[in-house]
């Protein structure tokens, strides 16, 4: 099971690293909008910096409906899901193995975000291991939601409309969750940032569990 | 099939149709001239009697979408998954009517329309935009099984995060407006807890006649689904003999 992940992953992976996709657009498509909030909100510091938290993750949610429609790009192109199903692969392998590509590419531009909310929106750091810890989870439990959703959306033909109105609401609580505990871990807000990865946790556990289940038959399906 | 023949009403139907329009009328007179005012809310208090009803049954809907999805993939018996897309259509009707009496009864009691720190309110909505997703999904059309699965996941993931919404906007919150559920608090008058017990039945009745007759539509249009290939097989059929006819004679 484990190799058949580390299989899809590395598929994945490789395919994103000959393709550059993230790196020339997805990256710059991130920090085009950290931008843009800056004009949005007139460039206004004090407002910048109490709304850090949640511009980074209303970014991130961006990132991610685009990261998963190019994921599930790759699949629907030359009829690579077959291709998929008859490698006697399980499809919950698929599933975590397609979730963890999803998410390291997603984890690379929030490390490039990071800076960028540093330099544009004077943030600091102030608990680096929470900080750290938000990213993962929260880019874990959206993964896990994308990629379901994704595989879900695939064989729709009006797909790239109905992925972001079927995925985002879904993932509401991580927008209110992460954005809570990046307000600890960047000192904007006196929460207690721990309980709030710990939603994180469960909403990722939750849903990465019925994507597991759900995700064989609809890749038999669709 | 004589055109007009098929309709979705019965007798059955019919008396609970007549039921519902007897109850609303009932509900109209006891909760427009029957209830007291509220001391706080004055007439506002009236809103409950419909909205109320209409956020229960949301709830209602969106369980029997969960379990009428989970036993299409259990089962892939077409009846459940019939279920579960009149279940989340009419969920999304009431969805609605509850966060629009919800707000227009928000606005003279709480002074504003929508509040951020009502967990319900907001829970409700987020709740609204994922039925209103599940029903995109069915309406962008595609293979019948594999749209029934694709709105059966969704309809499982909508069932099963709205616990983890609820609970992430309410710490999120923490200041809720919202008052404790009026049936259970006891400070609703007497006249005002019956009139809202007869809203909740009548509705749930409305509920229910809505329900057999969006059942009995998409039977039916799954029954022309399948006469409309059958047709066009014999069609084709036909034009094949005609033609291998042709050949033979020739």
């Amino acid at each position: 099971m484990f190799a058949d992940i580390w299989l899809v992953i590395n598929k994945d992976i490789r395919i994103e690293w000959r393709s550059r996709v993230t790196l020339s657009q997805v990256v710059p498509f991130a920090l085009t909008v950290l931008v843009l909030f800056g004009f949005a909100l007139d460039a206004n510091r004090e407002v910048l910096a109490a709304a850090t938290s949640g511009l980074f993750w209303l970014t991130v949610l961006f990132v991610a409906v685009v990261a998963v429609q190019r994921s599930t790009a790759i699949e629907t192109a030359d009829g690579a899901r077959r291709a998929l199903l008859l490698a006697g692969i399980e499809p919950s392998s698929v599933f975590v193995g397609k979730a963890l590509a999803v998410a390291a590419q997603i984890l690379g531009v929030e490390v490039l975000m990071v800076g960028g909310v540093l330099v544009f929106y004077d943030a600091t750091v102030e608990s680096l291991p929470l900080l750290l810890a938000t990213c993962a989870v929260a880019t874990l439990a959206i993964a896990a939601s994308g990629t379901l959703l994704g595989a879900l959306a695939a064989g729709v033909r009006a797909r790239e409309t109905v992925l972001p109105i079927l995925l985002l609401p879904v993932l509401a609580p991580v927008l209110i969750a992460a954005s809570r505990a990046f307000d600890d871990a960047l000192g904007v807000v006196a929460v207690d940032g721990w309980a709030w990865l710990g939603l994180l946790a469960g909403f990722g556990a939750v849903n990465a569990l019925l994507g597991a289940l759900a995700y064989g038959p609809l890749l038999e399906e669709t | 099939m004589s055109a007009g023949a098929v309709k979705t009403g019965s007798r059955t139907t019919r008396l609970l149709g007549f039921a519902v329009l007897v109850g609303v009328l009932a509900l109209i007179l006891l909760g427009f001239f029957g209830a007291p005012e509220d001391d706080e809310q004055r007439d506002a208090v009236r809103m409950i009697f419909v909205h109320v009803p209409s956020a229960f049954l949301t709830y209602t809907a969106l369980v029997i979408t969960a379990v009428g999805s989970a036993m299409w993939l259990w089962k892939r018996s077409r009846w459940w998954d019939i279920v579960a897309h009149s279940a989340a259509e009419i969920g999304v009707i009431f969805c609605g009517l509850t966060l629009f009496t919800g707000s227009i009864w928000g606005r003279p009691t709480w002074n504003t329309y929508w509040d951020w720190g009502d967990v319900r309110l907001v829970t409700t909505l987020i709740l609204f935009l994922m039925l209103v997703g599940c029903l995109a999904l069915r309406s962008a059309g595609g293979d019948e099984d594999a749209v029934a699965t694709r709105a059966a996941v969704v309809g499982l993931l909508a069932a099963v995060n709205v616990p983890i919404i609820n609970r992430s906007v309410e710490w999120w919150s923490n200041r809720t407006l919202h008052q404790k559920s009026s049936l259970t608090d006891g400070n609703l008058e007497d006249l005002t807890l019956f009139t809202l017990v007869v809203g909740i039945v009548v509705w749930a009745l409305f509920f229910v006649w809505a329900m057999i007759h969006r059942f009995r539509i998409g039977w039916l249009e799954r029954q022309l689904r399948a006469i409309d290939l059958e047709t066009a097989l014999v069609q084709r059929r036909a034009e094949a003999s005609t033609e291998s006819a042709g050949e033979t004679s020739q």
